[in-house]
């Protein structure tokens, strides 16, 4: 298969396929962030995740309409702006999801599992029934769209760029949060000793609702993102539920290094494998390959040192 | 004897469980149903192989599996796989450019059978590779979690992506496997033709007789002191492991014996339905099986079937008359089993019996105070 | 002084580190058959963290563990329960859902594997010895009640009940009277003394007073080491012990 091509072609779709690849690892990694907080912290499966994906997808199509039809003059503008507000609209609906259902379930993560498939299942039918079965995107900004050649045979294209960016920002903004900010620190405390941190006055209940909320908020960004490097239907935010449970889980669910580590290895590899084994093919072999090694070290590549009472 | 009563039937109310089960499949199903129709029953309940395999596996063991469709799948394509090679013989399929082959590896260039095919032109072997398979698949990979201690969550996702895995696996190889479209155009078992009516009710009776069977054996096995154990295990899995069990054993034995459930379930579904397809492998109908454990009660055998007849029968009669509703009314039934009857079906009953049992009981003793008359003294019924 | 062959239970230079703090240094212990050795010591000492590297719950990273000469470290936890070694947790540890009578049913050494479950026959000689155990912990009249009913003394008893099921050779007890009242702990010692015959017992315990009823011998441990061993006398009359433990 590799014989097949000459040496400069090889390098250049190693560096093209390296950046769709980034592209994805982006995507991954901005899901399995949202996810890593939940479920690596709080122990909750949101099964519904990819869906709050959708719904910031589908906020910034909205914005997308609204300005066209309203506005147009904002047209070149509105993007920025329309990625905080699907940040703020997928954290609200998070915030209610917690407060009405979650929350009974701490205690019993396989019912929240089922529980939060149920939810993504509604939540999937409300964006058919809302915004029809087909897939839909929004209008983008001049300014993404094309590509940069840095040689003749190489071309980068700039939304996959900024969404690197944008994933960098983001990964850079929850790290300072949850380990520099005081929130970060009783959001930590809550986690690892949820008595402990309730008897020194930690409101441990608004603690768990942010927590949850700001997963879904990222989530919410991963699925603006998302707009710019495909289309937005209604069983989007299913197409990539597993693979990022699995970064989650093969990183090792308490270590933020683990979970970006393991999004690029996932990513590069999916990218690079599909170009040779066909299209499916290769998301087998790369999915089996994780499945393995998880088989064989069941705690992620980098797993949490704490010994547990 | 008595050791049969007990532990076979589980006494009185076992006996009366399946009793209502063998009326129901047996008798008032295929007189109130037309032909048709009880074929559709036939196929939920090959589905139902798979909730009571779930109900062993997650309501006594513990350990909740969303990739049973993986044994299903397994199941049906090795049945398939034989049937597609009896229908794929030189003489019917001699407008192919490789006739002797089925037909969707003639389309995709293939011109001889694959290696992996070939047993499957033996029937003995066919129906070894329904259970087989399933259950060595489901060996490997328990052995592999369970002795490493992977369980709960991380378990219920590994399995997950193996459903995809299988699923993406099959989607993807066309020329072997059939690809997205399965395998289909199946015409006869051993020369009897599988699509004729009569047969078709012949293989209903067939799946409900052996799916009392194996809720017997179901019975059987989870008396006495496995039945215990599987107990002892979901409350506290260290105190059994200190007691001097290997865990993950049991662990491997019940995800095992739920493959080999799945998988007979899936040939039964060819046999009835004549197809298979991935479809009925990824994460979807995995994730769906265990909702049909869970309505019934996910700790109840009985509950199994009930529980897959009815959300089966619900999703027919809803998606032909609301099919926008449907899935809003599936998603809100996951949430719905898990959040307000945990116990499911099942447990609906218990809190009948509870309540009305006491009630039944005077009246059947004789008692002269009526339950009006004993509310009225400030007792309780 | 007896060679070093004829210990039940010879712990040499066991380490364990956890992020590279040592719960336990280089710890040296060895126990004989019958006796009743109790291990006391401040929190963070090492006292449990020594028994779960015993029944196979951690591993140490250094040292070896010999029981009746085989050694135990590498081995699985219920491969070390069916060696002959016995292990009571700190907090009650029974089956809740099951009756006292299936809870020490389910605890007999017999039938342990899958094959042997379905196979396992409730005879004459089970139900004689399970009666026997339920008298020797004072529970035969409360065979038919579910392990969630007992009261707190009760489940201990239950615990150490369904450990004597496993006819063990090494019995490991961690703190048996906790919230116990002090007629139960007259009783809990005399039932520990009597079940010393032909095996060995270690007991953590913080209540002195039962320690000094029970105890043949004491270990002392801080810091993962050993500060000092002896008779409670000894240990009482011991400076650096009431400095670190025992108080004034």
């Amino acid at each position: 298969m590799l014989l097949a091509y000459s040496a400069p072609e090889l390098w250049s779709i190693f560096v093209m396929q390296g950046f769709s690849g980034l592209s994805l690892f982006s995507v991954l990694l901005l899901m399995a962030l949202g996810l890593a907080i939940i479920f690596g912290q709080m122990g909750v499966v949101n099964l519904a995740h990819g869906e709050f994906m959708a719904l910031g997808a589908y906020t910034v199509y909205l914005c997308s309409q609204l300005v066209q039809n309203h506005a147009p003059a904002l047209q070149p503008y509105y993007f920025v702006i329309a990625i905080f507000v699907a940040f703020v609209a997928a954290g609200l609906t998070g915030l209610l999801v917690e407060w009405s259902l979650i929350r009974f379930l701490y205690k019993r993560p396989l019912d929240t599992l089922l529980a939060t498939w149920g939810l993504s299942l509604i939540m999937q039918q409300a964006f058919r029934s809302t915004f029809g079965a087909r897939e839909v995107t929004p209008t983008l900004p001049g300014w993404l769209m094309g590509s940069f050649k840095p040689t003749p045979s190489i071309d980068i294209p700039i939304n996959g760029v900024f969404v690197m960016g944008l994933t960098l920002l983001l990964t850079f903004g929850v790290w300072l949060f949850m380990y520099r900010s005081r929130i970060g620190l009783h959001m930590r405390a809550t986690v690892q000793n949820r008595t402990m941190s309730g008897a020194v006055g930690i409101n441990t209940r608004l603690v768990d609702r942010f927590t949850f909320s700001l997963g879904c908020a990222i989530a919410g960004v991963a699925g603006a993102a998302f707009t710019t490097i495909g289309s937005t239907g209604p069983d989007s935010g299913s197409r990539y539920i597993v693979d990022t449970f699995l970064v989650v889980v093969f990183g090792g669910t308490a270590s933020l290094l683990g979970t970006i580590a393991s999004a690029f290895g996932i990513a590069q590899g999916q990218s690079i494998t599909e170009f040779f084994l066909e299209g499916t093919m290769g998301k087998v072999a790369i999915l089996l390959t994780i499945v393995i090694v998880l088989m064989l070290r069941p705690k992620g590549l980098f797993p949490s040192k704490v010994r547990s009472a | 004897m008595k050791n049969i009563y007990t532990r076979i039937f589980r006494g009185r109310s076992g006996l009366t469980n399946l009793g209502l089960l063998a009326l129901l499949l047996l008798v008032v199903l295929p007189v109130a149903l037309p032909i048709f129709r009880l074929n559709l029953v036939g196929k939920y309940l090959t589905y139902s192989f798979v909730a009571l395999g779930l109900v062993m596996l997650w309501g006594k063991a513990g350990v909740l599996s969303l990739g049973q469709g993986v044994f299903f799948g397994l199941g049906g394509y090795c049945m398939a796989m034989f049937l597609k090679l009896e229908a794929s013989d030189p003489i019917s399929t001699k407008i192919q450019s490789t006739p002797g082959i089925p037909d969707f590896m003639d389309w995709n260039q293939l011109t001889h059978l694959p290696a992996f095919w070939m047993p499957f032109k033996s029937l003995p072997f066919s129906l070894f590779a329904v259970f087989a398979v399933p259950m060595l698949v489901a060996l490997i990979v328990g052995l592999a979690m369970f002795k490493r201690r992977v369980g709960g969550v991380y378990f219920a996702i590994i399995t997950q992506a193996l459903a995809l895995i299988l699923s993406l696996g099959i989607d993807s190889r066309q020329g072997y496997t059939g690809g997205r479209n399965g395998i289909t155009d199946l015409r006869t078992l051993w020369g009897w033709d599988i699509r004729a009516p009569h047969s078709q009710v012949i293989l209903y009776f067939v799946t409900c007789f052996l799916l009392l069977l194996c809720i017997l054996v179901s019975q059987w096995l989870l008396s006495g002191k496995t039945g215990k154990m599987l107990l002892a295990l979901r409350d506290r899995e260290d105190r059994v492991r200190f007691s001097g069990y290997d865990v993950s054993m049991f662990k491997v034995a019940a995800f095992c014996f739920a493959a080999g459930l799945s998988g007979l379930g899936g040939a039964l579904f060819v046999l009835q339905v004549g197809f298979i397809s991935p479809s009925l492998v990824g994460i979807v109908p995995s994730i769906e099986m265990v909702i049909f454990a869970a309505v019934g009660g996910r700790a109840s055998l009985y509950g199994a079937v009930y529980g897959t007849l009815l959300v089966n029968a619900g999703k027919s009669l809803f998606s032909e008359t609301f099919p926008q509703l449907w899935l809003f009314a599936m998603g809100g039934l996951f949430i719905a089993v898990v959040v307000l009857f945990p116990d499911g079906l099942a447990g609906v009953c218990e809190l009948l019996r509870k309540k009305i049992g006491p009630g039944l009981e005077k009246l059947r003793a004789g008692r002269s105070v009526t339950i009006v008359e004993s509310l009225a003294k400030g007792e309780k019924p | 002084m007896s060679s070093r062959t004829s210990f039940l239970l010879s712990i040499e230079d066991l380490t364990v580190s956890f992020d590279g703090f040592k719960a336990v240094d280089a710890l040296n212990l060895y126990i004989e058959k019958d006796e009743l050795r109790v291990i006391i010591g401040p929190n963070g000492a090492g006292k449990t963290t020594v028994l779960d590297m015993i029944c196979g719950k951690t591993r140490p990273t250094g040292g070896s563990i010999k029981f009746n000469q085989r050694e135990l470290v590498g081995m699985a936890e219920h491969e070390i329960v069916r060696v002959g070694v016995g292990r009571k947790f700190q907090t009650p540890s029974i089956y809740e859902n099951l009756t006292v009578f299936e809870n020490l049913e389910v605890s007999y050494p017999q039938g342990r594997s899958v094959l042997g479950c379905i196979a396992f026959k409730r005879t004459s000689k089970i139900l004689e010895r399970i009666q026997k155990v339920a008298e020797e912990i004072s529970l035969q009249d409360y065979l038919e009640v579910e392990g969630a009913f007992l009261s707190h003394g009760q489940k201990q008893w239950l615990e150490i009940g369904m450990l004597l099921m496993q006819e063990p050779e090494l019995v490991l007890l961690d703190e048996p009277v906790a919230g116990m009242s002090p007629a139960e702990r007259e009783l809990t010692a005399e039932l520990i003394k009597r079940i010393c015959k032909g095996r060995c017992i270690i007991v953590i315990e913080h209540d002195m007073e039962f320690v000094s009823r029970i105890a043949h011998k004491v270990t002392v441990l801080h810091l993962g080491k050993i500060l000092a061993e002896g008779s409670m006398a000894d240990i009482q009359q011991d400076s650096r012990v009431v400095e670190v433990y025992l108080g004034h």
